[in-house]
Formats: structure tokens, sequence, C-alpha cells
């Protein structure tokens, strides 16, 4: 169970998130909407630990355990993982390594054996045709060269070879074709489970008629605004947040817009 | 003596784990007195035996290097060094050979013990009589042969069987001096002349040890050829000099590798390599450097002003030279190629890490003397701490270059914001046919990358080594493979702490 009580940050002395209260309950999928600008990366790179922001206020608890003392990689080995919202390049690395890196790190974590280069393609390969990936994908670079697509794949791949127990998908969905939403739907809704849980944050209803979130919240001018049932971002879709009334509200409504 | 050993490995001991090689053996040494003249010179000849010829030849580079100043034109700075404050000659003192290990110097044996060399080797590096018949060791890789520096004295040499039989030479230069005189002297200096340059002139006039190869026409070297290199008294200069030779058709591959005992003053290391390839010939030279950087606040620290040029005298020739550099205070070094033949090929591919306090001069120089030849650099320099690195490389395309080509790429990586990265490229080219290709970039480890790495479980550590090799790449491909993952090892080892 993901709990955030209260949470407040700014960054260079701006607030961008000015009290989050959200619990996602082991087991469901949440959905986050919202205007750009709103808070929502924020919200994602402050729960993964990203330095350069200063958390005024407030906890974050996953599965009782405080996060935001922990840094990334002991957040990402206790079962967070987030699909970014603008995947990073890493020259020169190639992305098995970095896969296969990365697992034996969350292995090491949970006292389980390493795996040696055979055992960690054969499950690659395994999670590459689920997601409809070809093969050669493994011996790119780290997102060098990949197309927009290609980068949230690779993110879902990524996530599909960690089995997370907390996801956090920032805009998984853009930039993907109708194809593409639908394997990646796949991707998310073969880890739903009692023991997974996950937070999407997209834009579009299309993405939640694949993956039906348990609940869905609004979130602008960082606080959550609304929140409720898949329909409401059916509404949401249908008119957009000024006509209910979910702009973001505060000192900084110019900043933010509802464009 | 007969030495045979397994192969094994010789470079794990070298490069494995943090630079933990900071032991000096306090093993009885006969050492010549301080400073440097005639005499000193004239008693290194005797101490080896040498042939008239070649005391004649120390002491015309003794008065090249007496006529010549240190260059100044590298970005590097040190204190004033004292030539005359130095030792020029030390040699472990000879007793007959051992019967077995425990006749042998227990500070040796510990010494081979913390380089991490296996149990039988080390009876064969220690000269025990017999040494090397035994059992074989299934654990240790087929296919190196090493040929062991200790101090100014190559203590045993290993593999010189297998390699006799394919006609193959590799021994110690100074046994070379004695057992090959001709080749010795046809070859000798007639890369890196004896009054090259200061350095140059002053390892010719004192060095004292080295390795020797000579690959016959036709002979493809049947195993790796390894050496490497201690330093191990103190005030102790070291002039390695090595010499290769592949005649026409014939190809070797040699790895260097050296580490060095932690100490608090600077020493000075000057090394000449040269190379000849005749006609078809392929000679690839790696090195994995690894002497002592000095401590985070630059005290200590080996001084290395190495001299590596190598000949592509025969048509199609071709010498790679693949080094990676991660240690010395002081890093001098511009392995080159001279391409002389037609069609020949020139290769330098370098990793240089500096971090800390530490300074790093090197690049390379290709001169295209002959037609069609093609050269290809491929620089990457990663700085970290407060050190400074600097790619300087000549690319000379001569009048009768036609149709030469060079490819140059010149990375340069910073980690934090108090080093520095300098390229200097000097670009000459003497015929209008020629072609000459430059790029260049610079580029800091992001912090994106590094959150991205550890969003997915890794380490600062482990993703600052993952960013670097990857970085690194292109040079570490072209490595051996048990060398490479070696060299890898080292990298991460090199900038421990470099980050955060
Ligand atoms: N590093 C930064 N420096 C300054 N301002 C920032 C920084 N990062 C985010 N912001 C600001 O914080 C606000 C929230 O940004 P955030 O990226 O969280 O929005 P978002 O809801 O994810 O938007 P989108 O839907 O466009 O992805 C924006 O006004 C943005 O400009
Ligand atoms: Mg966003």
């Amino acid at each position: 169970m993901l709990e955030i009580r209260g949470l407040a940050a700014s960054i260079d002395g701006k607030p961008i998130l000015k009290g989050i209260d959200l619990v996602v309950p082991t087991g469901e999928v949440h959905a986050i909407m919202g205007p750009n600008g709103s808070g929502k990366s924020t919200l994602s790179y402050i729960l993964a630990g990203r330095e350069g922001y200063d958390v005024t206020g407030g906890e974050v608890r996953l599965d009782g355990v405080d996060l935001l003392t922990l840094a990334p990689e002991e957040r990402a080995v206790a079962g967070l993982f987030l699909a970014f919202q603008y995947p990073v390049e890493l020259p020169g690395v190639g992305n098995a390594n970095f896969l296969r890196t990365a697992l034996n790190a969350t292995r090491r974590a949970r006292g389980e054996s390493e795996l040696d280069a055979v055992q960690f393609l054969k499950l690659a390969r395994a999670a590459l045709r689920d997601l409809a990936m070809a093969d050669d994908m493994l011996k790119r670079n780290v997102n060098v060269g990949f197309s927009g697509g290609e980068k949230k794949r690779n993110e879902v791949l990524q996530m599909a070879i960690l089995k997370p127990k907390f996801a956090i998908l920032d805009e998984t969905d853009s930039g993907l074709d109708i194809d593409a939403l639908k394997i990646v739907a796949g991707g998310v809704n073969t880890l739903r489970g009692p023991g997974f849980s996950a937070l999407v944050i997209t834009h579009y209803q299309r993405l939640l008629d694949h993956i039906v979130p348990d609940r869905v919240h609004v979130l602008a001018g960082g606080r959550i605004l609304r929140s409720g049932g898949p329909e409401l971002a059916r509404a949401l879709e249908e008119s957009g947040y000024a006509a209910l009334g979910l702009e973001a509200v505060g000192e900084d409504v110019a900043a933010i817009g509802a464009s | 003596m007969s030495a045979f050993a397994e192969p094994r490995d010789p470079i794990q001991a070298a490069t494995e784990g943090r630079y933990k090689w900071g032991f000096e053996t306090a093993i009885e040494m006969e050492i010549a007195p301080k400073g440097l003249n005639e005499d000193i010179i004239r008693l290194i000849s005797a101490k080896k035996d040498e042939p008239e010829w070649l005391l004649a030849w120390r002491l015309k580079a003794f008065a090249a290097w007496r006529e010549t100043s240190e260059p100044d034109w590298a970005k590097v700075k040190h204190p004033p060094i004292d030539y005359q404050a130095l030792h020029y000659y030390a040699a472990p003192k000879r007793k007959p050979g051992p019967k077995s290990l425990a006749e042998v110097d227990p500070e040796l044996l510990a010494t081979y013990e913390k380089l991490g060399i296996p149990l039988r080797e080390r009876a064969i590096l220690a000269g025990v009589e017999g040494a090397g018949a035994a059992e074989v060791r299934p654990d240790i890789a087929p296919g190196v042969a090493i040929d062991a520096v200790f101090d100014s004295v190559s203590v045993a040499t290993t593999f010189r069987e297998t390699l006799a039989k394919a006609g193959v030479i590799f021994c110690p230069i100074s046994e070379a001096v004695r057992e090959h005189p001709d080749l010795v002297r046809r070859y000798l200096g007639s890369v890196v002349p004896p009054g090259d340059n200061f350095f140059a002139a002053l390892n010719s006039a004192v060095f004292t040890d080295g390795s020797f190869v000579f690959v016959p026409k036709g002979v493809r070297c049947p195993m790796e050829l390894s050496t490497y290199f201690r330093i191990n008294a103190r005030n102790t200069g070291q002039f390695e000099r090595t010499l290769i030779i592949a005649e026409a058709g014939a190809s070797v591959s040699y790895l260097e590798g050296c580490t060095a005992p932690q100490r608090d003053e600077n020493q000075l290391h000057a090394a000449v390599v040269e190379l000849v390839a005749l006609d078809d010939a392929t000679i690839k030279y790696s090195t994995v450097q690894n002497w002592y950087p000095g401590d985070a606040e630059g005290r200590g620290g080996i001084y290395n002003f190495v001299t590596k040029r190598g000949a592509c005298r025969g048509a199609r020739s071709k010498i790679s030279w693949t080094q990676v550099e991660t240690g010395s205070a002081i890093t001098w070094k511009y392995p080159s190629c001279i391409l002389q033949g037609e069609g020949s090929v020139g290769e330098f591919y370098s990793v240089a890490v500096t971090n800390h306090h530490q300074q790093a001069d090197t690049g390379t120089k290709m001169i295209h003397l002959g037609a069609n030849t093609k050269s290809t650099i491929i620089a990457k320099g990663i700085s970290a701490g407060r050190s400074n690195n600097t790619y300087r490389g000549l690319v000379r395309m001569m009048p009768r270059a036609q149709g030469a080509r060079n490819f140059t790429q010149c990375d340069s990586l910073l980690i934090g914001d108090r080093c520095g990265a300098h390229t200097v490229p000097y670009i000459e080219s003497r015929n209008p046919s020629a072609r000459v290709e430059h790029e260049a970039t610079t580029s800091k480890i992001a912090d994106d990358q590094l959150f991205y790495c550890r969003s997915r479980g890794l380490s600062q550590e482990d993703a600052v080594n993952l960013i670097v090799n990857g970085f690194c790449k292109d040079v570490l491909k072209e490595l051996p493979m048990e060398f490479a993952v070696e060299a890898q090892k080292l990298l991460a080892v090199s900038l421990e702490g470099s980050v955060g």
C-alpha cells in the first residue's frame, strides 16, 4: 500500500506540490490526470527519489516504509518502479547489460541469486515476446536513437523484467501507436494482482479503456482536486478540466492555465 | 632454466580490486650509488656483461641527454626532478637457484602472494630448479606468456619453450643482447633514436631491462605475450626498454600491465617501447597502466614519461596501440605510428582516466609517409576530482602520402566541476589528396543519467561505472577479452568516490 499524506514540495522556493493526500491500497491501480504543469511528474520524481526538490511537508510510506528517507536505489530494490515520461539515453550502455545489472541489484536485495548472462537472456527474450518487441532491442544502447514509442516500450520492458510491487507510469501512453498502447496496457495488466499496485499518469481515456483503474484522481495546481471511479476520467475526456471546475486554484492559476 | 608454466591471466594481479599494491619488498638489493654520470653507465653495462658497442651506444645517448632539457610543452606541472638524487641500478641479489619454494626468500613469495600469482607459477618466477614440470592447472586461462620484470632485472621468463617451437623469441632484453646481438643491434634505436627526446635519451643511457620480442617471417605468435612491471626499490627510476619486431607476414599481440607500491616520494619512470612491422606484419600492443597515482591530496605517485613508437616499415603492415591509463601522478605518453609502408595502417585506442590531482597529457602521433596509409585515433578522456586530462595528437600527411586517410575521434567526459579536459589536435597536411577527419566532444555525466540508473536499483558508483564504461566502449572492445574485463574493474576503482 502506498500512502501519501500532506506531501508538499517546492523547486527553488517555488511551491509545486501543495499538500497531496493519496492512498493506493495494495492490488489497486489508480490513475492521475491533470492539466500540463500541474505537478504530476514532480510527484512521480519525488516518489522515486530524484534530487532537486525541497520536500517541505508530509510523508510517503510504501507498505509502512518511509520512502522519503531512502536513496533512489533503495526505493527501487524495495519494489518501486517509475516509468519515465522522458526516458534517459545512456550512450554505449547496452540495454541487456543495463537490464541485467538492474535486475541483479534487485535480486541481491531480495536475497535471491544473481542471474548469469544466459539465464538473463532467456528471461528477457520471454519478456520481449510478451511485449511484441524485437530481440535487437536488447543489443541497442539504452534509449539511444530509440523512437518515442520505442522508449516507452523499453520502460515497460524494464518494468516487466524487474517486477516491482508498485509502479508509477508517467504518460507511458504518449507517443504510442494504437497497437503498442494495447501491448503496453497488457504489460501492466499482466502484473496486476494482489501483490501489485500502480499509479498511472495519463492525459487520455484511451489508455484507461485498456487499464481500467480502480480510482481516478485529478491533480491540478499541486493538489488533488477530485477523486472518483473510472467514470471521472470519461467525464474529463468529454468536457475538459475547465468545464468541471478543475482548473488549478490559488496563487499561480495564471502560470498553470488549463489550455 | 627452462621455464614452463601454465598460462594465466597476468593482468588479474595487476588490476583487481582497489589499489592494493601499496607494499614494498625488503629483499636484499644491490644498489648503485645515487646519481648519473659515465661511471654509473659503465657500471650498469658491466653488471649486464654488455658488449662494447652497447656501452658506446649508451654513452652517446648520455651525451645527447646532457645536451637536451626536459620538454616544457605538455600541460603538466611538477617540482623539478633532481636526476642526480636517483639510483639508476638496483638488482635483487642472485643466489644459486633454490631447490624448493621453502628456500625462496619469503619476502619475494609474499610479494607474489599479494600480486595474486598462483603457487606453481611463484616457483617458476622465483627460479626454483625443476619448477614447471608438474601438474596442469585447469583454472588458469591458456594462451598467455609472461615476462615478469621485478625491479630492474627480469626475475624469470615463462613459456619460452612453446614460443621457441614457433620460432618466437620472447626474453628480457639484456638476455637478447647476449643471445641475439645481431637482431638487437640492427633494431635497437631504429625507431626511437637514442637522442630522440630528453626522456628517451635518459632511457637509452641507463635502461636496465625490458622485453625483447622477435616473431620471424610468416609466424603468427601462438599466444599473447605479456609483461607486468613493478617498481620496487625506493628512489629507483625505472627505465624499461622494449623492442618488438614482426617480420614479413608475422603477427603478435603484446600486453603490458603494471602496478607499483604506494609511497610518498615521487618516482620517475621513463620507458621506451619500439615496434617494427615489416611487410604484412601486425603488432597489437595493449597497455593497462596502473602506476600509483598519489594519494587523494596528490602526494606521491609515479611520474610516467614514456616514449612509445611503432614503425610500419613494410607494405600493408599494421600497428595498433590500445591503452587504458588510470595510474601515475603524471602521464606523458604519445604512442605513435610511422606509416612508411604503402597501405600500412596505424591505430590508437586510448582511455585516460584522471582523478584527484592526477595530470595526464597523452595522445598519439600518426606520421603518414607512404601512399594509401590509414590511421584511426579513438581517444576517450575521463576527468574527475581536481585532475587535468589533455589529449594531444598529431596527424601529419607527408608529400608522398598520396590518398592517405586519418579519422580522429576525441571525447572527454567530465565528472564534477573542478577538473579539466583539453584537446590539442595538430594537423599538418602536405599532400592535397590526403584526408583528415577530426571529431571532438565534451560531455558531463548528467544527473538525469545517474538518477535513471539509480531508479533501476543501481548504486551511485555502479551507475557511474556503467556510464563510464559505456563511454569507453569503443576502446575497451579493442582489448583482448580478459584484459578488457580487468580494465573495466580498474576504471571502477580509479573513479571510486568521484561522484556524490
Ligand atoms: N526543475 C524545475 N525547475 C523549475 N520548475 C520546474 C522544474 N520541474 C518542474 N517545474 C515546474 O513545476 C511544475 C510542474 O511540473 P510537472 O513536470 O510536474 O508537470 P506535469 O503535471 O507532469 O505536466 P505534463 O502534463 O506537461 O507532463 C511546472 O510549472 C514546471 O514548470
Ligand atoms: Mg509530466
